[in-house]
Formats: structure tokens, C-alpha cells, sequence
């Protein structure tokens, strides 16, 4: 009896883990075969090289490099909304947790709503509001409002008023440093883990982000690299039949198409990998204390 | 103690000074951040909000734009299947998430570490690549799992795998496929704080594995619980990306104003109706801004100090 219920709690967990794990190991797979061979071979048959390669030259033909082009905005705008977000939310944390200021709570309040509400709830506010300033069509109207991430604020605001003994900035203060100097040379050199935090959740969010550079960008050398994805979505004619001349003559089918996609997440596991052992320490540690 | 004193007493002068200084302290900090947050959290909503209420012209119509825009024959259809989609999601979630969650948490090992990490994995798709990994398992063409797709759902191509009714399931998926491994971390974290005492203490009083996770775990992970089906709800009703990539792959069979999100970008972008698009953006926001305040008094997580 016992042993069954432990083995019947593996066949879920393990049911599960196929679900979570089988596409993945399908996208990985897909590009090494022709867009023949995916529909006629196994599945999960490896299929050569070669493929990878020709999958690859095909996608940076795609009108003349725009992949790459789509990469590196989205490194552009995700790295320096990424590159903000660092500068301005680790100070507002510290300053929310230590000030005494005025509008301290109210400050500490908005940011806490908004860092809760779904970021693309703002998408069209936000449209609206970049729409009669006449910025539709800049990069800066990705950029800036990217580099908004409340949740990264949170996170320093906590690990600063839980982790941070407030006599160490007192002693510091009465030593006669500055705010500046004790936040220079106490705080920040202690907020590497919040660093790697905010580094990676706000990286992320951005790169992923498909809504609102999908609402504000004009043109298609300008798109992140999640709309160009779906631009080349609509060039592939499995999915969309009425490409179908489109697609023979740029060459976008099921592999390449795959190879793009799993080529869109490369950073996003680099970036990863960075800040793993912060994240896994926040996320299993002091991150979730309620 | 004596050291802290003897500081005490030299500070006295700074002290004072410092509290002189108390109404400022800490705001230059805040200050670069100040404006994204007044430009890109509570302008854009303040903005719908008066073009809500008002025409092209800036003139004050009231409800008017809401009334409008509630009658649009495409508005009703847009909040159905965005409510249907969330139903099916939070009930997946709270059933599957929470149920994963406490069999990992029941006998931890080395196993259940990797489990962990292997749900977390497709959390790097999330966006644009996740709809996209998804079109090609719905694809009998191509699918791993065409046997499925075949014989259980009866779809033998790709239209009828993704045909109306199956949307909002499809979508939930998805988002499950993507979501999950990161509340099952937070989740299994939570279940961490519980004390081990405590689930020993049950273990001698003959509680078998059920009784200690139903009886003793689930109650004291409630709080984390509520906040993952409120933030989920929420962000549920905006559903944008998923929709508008199955459109765009379906050559338009599925509308572009299947979530009420594109009804609102439709909207703006296609008939320039800004103040309407507004109204129904405005729908939207409350949606979000009623589970957010929700999140904060009521669930208890986010009350550090106060």
C-alpha cells in the first residue's frame, strides 16, 4: 500500500515532467531536420548538422540580416532599460528603506500597486500617453518605459530594511560620513545579490516583453526580437498558407522558424546563468519570507 | 553597552541636526526613480482615465465612451473568452501547482530537486517563443504528440487543433506550461518556512503523509496561495500576445479581437478611437488595480513595517 502511493506520486511528478520537458526537447531537435523530415521522421530523431547550419543561413537571409538586427535591439533595450532600472532602483530601495522623508509610505505604496498590477495593463495607457507626445516610432518609447521596473525597487527595499542593521548606517553617519559616502561604501557593496536579482527579473521581463514595443514601434527594423518573431511567423507557410509564395522565396519554414525561437532564448538562459546562485538563494531563501 | 553610550553622547549634537534634516532624508535616493514612476506608472493612468471620459474634442461625455464600447458586438465575446481562459488557468493552477508542490515537498530528495528545475525550464520561453513552441505541438503535422492530437482530440490539421472552442484550453495551457515552475519554486519555498517540528509532531500523533499535507501544510501556505490566484487573475484578463500570434498563424480565422486587450489596441491602431480604446483600457486597469489592493490588505505578504 505504501509503496504504492509512493510510486503513483513519482508517475505524476514524472507525467508532469514530461509535459514541462517534451516541447523543449522538441524545439531543440527540430532544426537539425528538413521541414520534410519533421513531418515524415520520429519526432525525437536527430537529424544532422547540416541542417542547423542551412536552417541558420536561411534566417540571416530573412531581408538581408534583419534577425540579427532584432537581436541586438533587443540587447539595446532590454540591456539599457536593464542598465536604469540598476541605477535608479537600488538607491530608491535604500532610500525607502532608511528615509524618513515625506511621502516616503505614498512612495513605497504606488510602487507596490503598480509592481503588482499586470505590467500589460499599462501597455495602452502608456500607447495613449507616448501617442500625444508625438514619440510612436522612437526607441526611446521602449527604453524608458522598460526601465519603470517597481518590482526591482521592491526587492532592494526589502533586502535593505531586513538585512541591513540600521546601527551599522547610524555608526556610519556618526563617524561623520555623508548619506552619499555611507551609501557608497556600505550599502551598495552589499546589495550585490539584490544586483543579481534585479539584474535577471528585469532583463527578463523586458526581453520577453512582446506588447508594448509591439504597440509603439512603427517599423520592423526597430522591433525587439519577440515581435520579429512573430513577423516571421506570419512568412512561414505551414502556418499561414497565404505566405506560401513568400516562404518559398525567403526560405522560412518549420525549422527555421524553430531555430529562431530557440536562438530568441540564448540570452535570457546567458543572463541566467550569471545571476543563478543569487536567484536560487533569493528565490529559495529570504526571497519568500513572508 | 558602554561603547554605545559614550556614542550616544558624542552624537548628541549630530542628533539634532539630523533630525532637522528627518523631513528630507533619504529622497535624494528616490529621486531618479521618481520620475518613471509619476511618467510610466500613474500618468498613463491618469490619461485613460480622462480620455475615458471625454471626446476627441476633450469634451466631458461621462460613461458615454464605456457604454459605447460595453455595446460593441465585439466587447462581450472579448470578456467571455478572457474570463473562460482564466477560469481554466487559475483552476489548473491552484490544482496543479499546489497539488505538485506539496508531493515535492512530501519526501524531499534529490529527485525532487530536479523535478523542480525541469518544470522551471520552459519559464525562459515566456512571450512570443512560448506561443511559438506551442503552434508547432498543435500542429498534427509536426507534433510530438499527433497520437494525441488525433485520436483523442480529433484534429487532424492544424485549423482544427486551434478551432474557437479550443482557445481559451489552449492558452491555459500555455501560460500553465510557462508559469508554473516559478510558483511550484515559491510554493515549495514557502513550504520550506514551515517548521520541522511541526510536521514531526503530526508524524507522532499518526498523521500519515495525506492528513500532514492537506491538514497541516496546505493552511499555512493559504496566504501565498491567495496571492498567486489574485496576481494570476489579473493577468489572466490582459491576455494580449497569445491571441494575436494564433491570429496572425490562422490567417485571421481566429479574430483579432478575440482578448479584450486587442479589442482595446484594435481599437486605437485600427480605427483611430483613442477615448474608446481609453474606456475599455480603463476596464482593464481596474481589473488589475482592485486585485493589486486586494493583494496588499488582504493576503498580509506585503506588510513588512506598517
Amino acid at each position: 500500500m505504501r509503496l504504492t502511493s509512493r510510486s503513483l506520486r513519482f508517475v505524476i511528478l514524472a507525467l508532469f515532467a514530461v509535459f514541462f520537458v517534451v516541447p523543449m526537447i522538441w524545439l531543440f531537435l527540430a532544426p537539425t531536420k528538413s521541414d520534410g523530415a519533421l513531418v515524415t521522421s520520429n519526432p525525437f530523431a536527430f537529424g544532422s548538422f547540416h541542417h542547423i547550419a542551412q536552417a541558420w543561413d536561411h534566417i540571416d537571409a530573412y531581408s538581408s540580416h534583419l534577425y540579427r538586427r532584432w537581436i541586438s535591439n533587443s540587447l539595446l533595450y532590454a540591456g539599457s532599460a536593464t542598465a536604469i532600472v540598476l541605477a535608479t532602483a537600488v538607491p530608491a530601495g535604500y532610500g525607502l528603506a532608511f528615509g524618513t522623508f515625506r511621502g516616503r509610505k505614498l512612495v513605497l505604496t504606488v510602487t507596490l500597486i503598480v509592481m503588482i498590477m499586470p505590467a500589460s495593463a499599462l501597455v495602452l495607457p502608456i500607447f495613449l500617453e507616448l501617442n500625444s507626445l508625438k514619440l510612436i516610432g522612437n526607441v526611446l518609447s521602449v527604453i524608458l518605459p522598460f526601465a519603470f521596473y517597481p518590482f526591482g525597487v521592491y526587492i532592494a527595499y526589502i533586502y535593505y530594511s531586513t538585512s541591513m542593521p540600521r546601527d551599522v548606517l547610524d555608526a556610519a553617519r556618526i563617524d561623520g560620513c555623508g548619506e552619499w559616502v555611507t551609501f557608497r561604501h556600505i550599502a551598495l557593496p552589499l546589495a550585490k545579490p539584490v544586483i543579481a536579482l534585479v539584474l535577471f527579473f528585469s532583463f527578463v521581463a523586458d526581453w520577453n516583453n512582446f506588447f508594448l514595443p509591439f504597440a509603439v514601434l512603427a517599423k520592423s527594423t526597430q522591433y525587439p526580437i519577440q515581435v520579429g518573431l512573430s513577423d516571421l511567423l506570419s512568412s512561414t507557410p505551414s502556418f499561414n498558407p497565404a505566405a506560401g509564395g513568400g516562404g518559398q522565396s525567403v526560405n522560412i519554414f518549420r525549422p527555421e522558424l524553430a531555430l529562431a525561437t530557440l536562438l530568441a532564448i540564448v540570452p535570457v538562459l546567458a543572463v541566467f546563468m550569471v545571476s543563478q546562485r543569487a536567484l536560487v538563494r533569493g528565490l529559495l531563501g529570504g526571497g519568500v519570507k513572508g | 553597552m558602554q561603547a554605545t553610550r559614550k556614542r550616544g553622547l558624542h552624537a548628541g549634537g549630530a542628533q539634532r541636526k539630523r533630525d532637522q534634516g528627518a523631513a528630507w532624508r533619504g529622497l535624494p535616493f528616490v529621486l531618479p526613480y521618481l520620475p518613471f514612476l509619476i511618467l510610466f506608472g500613474i500618468l498613463p493612468a491618469i490619461y485613460a482615465l480622462s480620455l475615458a471620459f471625454t471626446t476627441s474634442k476633450g469634451k466631458f461625455i461621462g460613461l458615454k465612451n464605456f457604454t459605447k464600447t460595453a455595446n460593441d458586438y465585439r466587447f462581450g465575446p472579448a470578456f467571455e473568452h478572457v474570463f473562460l481562459y482564466t477560469s481554466v488557468w487559475l483552476i489548473s493552477l491552484i490544482v496543479f501547482v499546489v497539488g505538485l508542490a506539496l508531493m515535492l515537498h512530501s519526501r524531499a530528495s534529490k529527485a525532487t530537486s530536479t523535478f523542480r528545475f525541469l518544470y522551471y525550464i520552459p519559464g525562459a520561453l515566456a512571450g512570443a517563443a512560448s506561443v511559438l513552441v506551442w503552434l508547432f505541438m498543435l500542429d498534427p503535422a509536426v507534433s510530438p504528440a499527433r497520437f494525441l492530437l488525433e485520436h483523442v482530440f480529433g484534429s487532424t490539421l492544424f485549423v482544427q487543433a486551434i478551432a474557437p472552442g479550443h482557445l481559451p484550453f489552449i492558452f491555459a495551457m500555455i501560460a500553465f506550461w510557462t508559469g508554473a515552475g516559478g510558483w511550484i519554486v515559491v510554493l515549495y519555498g514557502a513550504l520550506n518556512t514551515i517548521p520541522p517540528d511541526l510536521e514531526e509532531a503530526a508524524r507522532i500523533d499518526g498523521a500519515g503523509a495525506w492528513t500532514i499535507a492537506l491538514r497541516l501544510k496546505l493552511p499555512m501556505i493559504r496566504k501565498w496561495i491567495a496571492y498567486m490566484g489574485i496576481l494570476s487573475f489579473a493577468t489572466g484578463t490582459q491576455l494580449f500576445v497569445e491571441p494575436q500570434l494564433v491570429n496572425q498563424a490562422s490567417l485571421g480565422f481566429v479574430p483579432d479581437t478575440w482578448s479584450a486587450n486587442q479589442l482595446a489596441y484594435q481599437l486605437a491602431f485600427r480605427y483611430g478611437k483613442f477615448n474608446e480604446a481609453a474606456a475599455v483600457s480603463v476596464d482593464l486597469l481596474l481589473i488589475g488595480l482592485i486585485a493589486a489592493v486586494l493583494i496588499v490588505t488582504r493576503t498580509g505578504l506585503f506588510r513588512k513595517e506598517d
